[in-house]
């Protein structure tokens, strides 16, 4: 009985564990990694994919998916970089309405595939596979390939700092504590526990599960788009390429964190740990000079982990649970 | 009657071209209690789903209490003061019994976030009020079946509704809930709620309700108070017949062969030391109480639970580590208990879930599947088991009634042609004609050869049905009786233990 409790433990943090291993690992390769600076700097990387993980995490645990994240963190940066190049704009009001901006654009690219989703009724995988390319598409078209410089005014944004702490880790920080409490300490958020649960029995118990469905995306392009803003606030100028392939390690955070893809399953807190798995695993690899072209390799080890664990998870849990008939 | 609560007039539904509800008017009283009675395919569900806002009639109007009542969509239907208790549970099993309750409306403190205290304090209220003893913490996909069920009711009773729909509510339930259930009820009509009780037990129906109503092929055919309804009356309008039996006439046809042989079969905290032997042509019975384990072993003869010990032998031959592949391969099949989630893919055609067992032997070269060999072989098995349908290659399974979702299972099997039937509550939520008609079928599989094992909770079910009945408690075998020895007294007896007494 203590030894099947332990394993429900072990299998419930299990990213938890992974990430004390790996973290000890580069340590003991490069003690440099252990370092304040070294830390704070992964949490910062880790921030821009951790708050889209969040979002993802929302579209998720109603057994949809997100593929689009990557191109709407172009766009809406886009959006942010063509207000800022207005020399009225280059001041610190112009940055506040610039992030408007692109927040904006985050919300109308989520409210676009929510409409094909919700309205439509076509599978979320499909809807955001052609928002994906069909975003990206219409940014290169618009920039004409070309890169936006910000103005120094946004990149002040992005260097600034509230008592010591860099302004991605406070985002972040907000983006989780609000999307924790929506998710556990709202009836908005248990109800889309419900909705993952059960489509068809959430809908008979007065659950509007359209409107639920529909505001998970706008939510999940929301956080593209905070991702995309505060991002490019660091770089300083849009490539083309800007945000490409995001959608996978945001996808490969918010499971590693424990979010189930089935639907019902995941916490905010989960997209914490994920995110910063990914970034210490990509950073660590740079620390310890693992070789350029087998970083994707180990990344994809990685994604393989976490989708097993969840796998391996699911079916244990079931079993650990099933109930009981006689004390043998 | 102190008024009518709810009036409906002239309503009227068909689906994929067949009608299942014409014309139907009623009345439901404030204070009172209506047993809906009909075969499955009556209607009835079809009906309550119009009223709980589900379903929008094609014709016809309802009135809640001097009001025009058109409910756009089960919430609407909740607002207006409907409560409706589903046939098959609608809980969330990743969520608190709790949150489940008041899903719909939780109570809200400081910034809009749940009170979370508030809503603890109430659902141990309403759990106290159904006699249910658990926190209100706890996960649902802890609880069993009957907590489920009580859980349900606990969520109508939040709604404080005027008008509570029950449909089918006892079918996952032991003895004891039950009776809590009716005690429930009674408090319910004592405070001038309008109950709807469909139910096909009659029993619980001549137990229960002020009112009946029955319905025939979508059309009422009568109403009246309860004393004019005596059971026999019941069933002759259900099947616009007179019936003599319940029970199809069988002559035993056991021979000698073993199909199917457990040897002392064990799982820890599970079943324990199960030995029995199925013969070609015989049925066997295994009854027992909810959670006794008869589900369980089904699971582990059928390679979907390990076994610790013990041994297991198809056709004599021992298996060590049956494979649920396995089993199927040795002629094996399973009908489940849960047909929504466990038998039935709801949103697919049904001739693709008939079909879906052998699919193997319908691949044409290269083994790409024939769609029209599919549609027609699946057609033979929808008409021999008179599946009431549309058109079989489109219509979804969802849309069937109960009994004819289960009627697609079966088909699904006897498609496959197994040799050994494991039968989990084959006719639970199934009106009596069209349990008749499955009880033919068993009988059918057994006179060809095939070995059959019927898990039933219906003791009479049991007995009338089976060769021998094995009797389970607490996982293990706690009786066995043959056909010549059959007392309903001893097999209680049996399922009880002897500590506890019969009722």
């Amino acid at each position: 009985m203590t030894r099947a409790r332990l394993g429900e433990l072990l299998l419930r943090n299990m990213t938890v564990l992974i990430f004390i291993v790996v973290f000890v690992y580069f340590g003991v390769q490069a003690p440099r990694f252990f370092g304040i600076d070294s830390i704070a700097n992964i949490v910062k990387q880790a921030s821009f994919i951790g708050v889209i993980a969040v979002g993802m995490t929302f579209v998720l645990l109603t057994a949809g998916v997100d593929l689009s994240v990557g191109s709407n963190m172009y766009l809406s940066a886009m959006a942010s970089g063509y207000l800022l190049q207005n020399p009225a704009f280059q001041n610190s009001w112009g940055v506040v309405a610039a992030i408007a901006a692109g927040l904006l654009a985050g919300i109308v690219f989520g409210a676009i595939n929510a409409f094909f989703i919700v309205v439509l009724r076509i599978t979320p995988f499909l809807v955001t596979l052609a928002t994906l390319v069909a975003g990206r598409g219409l940014g290169t078209a618009i920039t004409e390939s070309f890169g936006i410089e910000y103005p120094a005014a946004y990149l002040a944004f992005g260097a600034s700092n509230l008592f010591g702490v860099p302004m991605p880790i406070i985002v972040f920080a907000l983006v989780v504590v609000t999307a924790h409490l929506v998710l556990s300490r709202t009836q908005f958020g248990r109800q889309i526990y419900a909705v993952g649960n059960d489509p068809e029995a959430a809908r008979k118990a007065g659950i509007a599960v359209d409107r639920i469905m529909f505001a998970v995306y706008v939510i999940c392009g929301f956080c593209a788009a905070v991702g995309g803003v505060t991002l490019i606030a660091l770089i300083g100028r849009l490539n083309q390429t800007f945000g490409v392939g995001r959608e996978f390690d945001v996808i490969t955070a918010a499971v590693l964190g424990g979010t189930s893809l089935f639907g019902g399953v995941g916490t905010a807190w989960g997209a914490v740990v994920g995110s910063t798995l990914v970034q210490m695993v990509q950073s660590g690899m740079i620390f310890i000079g693992v070789n350029l072209y087998l970083q994707p390799m180990v990344l994809a080890v990685i994604i393989f982990l976490a989708i097993l664990i969840d796998a391996l998870r699911t079916a244990r849990l079931e079993k650990l649970r099933r109930r009981l008939l006689r004390l043998d | 009657m102190s008024g009518a609560v709810l009036s409906i007039d002239g309503i009227g539904k068909s689906f994929f071209g067949v009608t299942v509800l014409s014309d139907v008017r009623l009345e439901v009283g404030a204070g009172r209690v209506l047993g809906l009675v009909g075969q499955n395919g009556a209607g009835k569900s079809t009906l309550m789903n119009i009223i709980g806002g589900n379903l929008t009639p094609d014709t016809g109007i309802m009135t809640l209490v001097g009001a025009p009542y058109a409910p756009a969509n089960a919430r609407d239907a909740e607002h207006r003061g409907i409560a409706f208790i589903h046939q098959e549970l609608n809980l969330f099993s990743n969520l608190s019994i709790a949150e489940n309750i008041f899903i719909a409306d939780m109570p809200r403190g400081r910034g809009g976030l749940i009170d979370r205290a508030a809503l603890r304090r109430r659902t141990a209220e309403l759990l106290r009020e159904v006699d249910l003893d658990l926190p209100p913490d706890t996960p649902v996909e802890r609880l069993s079946p009957g907590e489920r069920q009580l859980v349900e009711v606990t969520k109508a009773l939040q709604l404080d509704a005027r008008i509570v729909i029950f449909d089918e509510p006892t079918t996952s339930l032991t003895p004891r809930e039950t009776s809590r259930l009716f005690a429930l009820i009674g408090r319910l009509k004592a405070a001038g709620k309008a109950v709807v009780y469909i139910s096909h037990i009659l029993g619980d129906v001549e137990a229960l309700a002020d009112d009946v109503a029955v319905l025939r092929d979508g059309k009422l055919v009568a109403s009246g108070e309860r004393e004019d309804f005596p059971a026999a009356r019941m069933i002759n309008l259900m099947l616009g017949r007179d019936i003599e039996q319940l029970y199809p006439p069988r002559i035993s046809s056991v021979r000698d062969d073993v199909l199917l042989e457990a040897r002392g079969l064990s799982l820890r905290g599970v079943v324990k030391d199960i030995s029995f032997r199925l013969r070609r042509g015989e049925i066997l019975g295994v009854f027992g109480l909810m959670g006794a384990g008869r589900t369980e072993l089904a699971r582990i003869l059928f390679g979907l639970e390990p076994f610790n010990s013990g041994q297991l032998l198809i056709g004599g031959e021992a298996i060590s580590d049956i494979t649920t592949r396995g089993a199927i391969r040795a002629g094996m099949s399973f009908i489940t208990e849960n047909r929504r989630e466990e038998g039935l893919m709801m949103n697919v055609p049904i001739a693709d879930n008939i079909a879906l067992a052998s699919l193997g032997p319908l691949g044409g070269g290269l083994g790409v599947i024939d769609d029209r060999a599919v549609v027609s072989a699946a057609a033979e098995f929808a008409a021999a088991l008179h599946i009431k349908s549309g058109p079989i290659d489109t219509q979804p399974v969802r849309s069937l009634s109960g009994g004819n979702q289960q009627k697609v299972v079966i088909a699904k099997w006897l498609m496959a042609k197994p040799g050994i039937f494991l039968l989990d509550e084959p006719t639970r939520g199934i009106d009596v004609a069209a349990k008749f008609e499955i009880y033919s079928i068993i009988h059918d599989l057994a006179a060809a050869g095939s070995g059959v094992i019927l898990i039933s909770s219906e003791i009479e079910e049991a007995m009338a049905m089976s060769d021998r009945v094995l009797v389970m408690r607490q996982g293990e075998i706690a009786g066995e009786f043959s056909g010549d020895t059959f007392s309903k007294e001893a097999i209680l007896r049996a399922a009880f233990g002897e500590e506890e007494k019969v009722a």
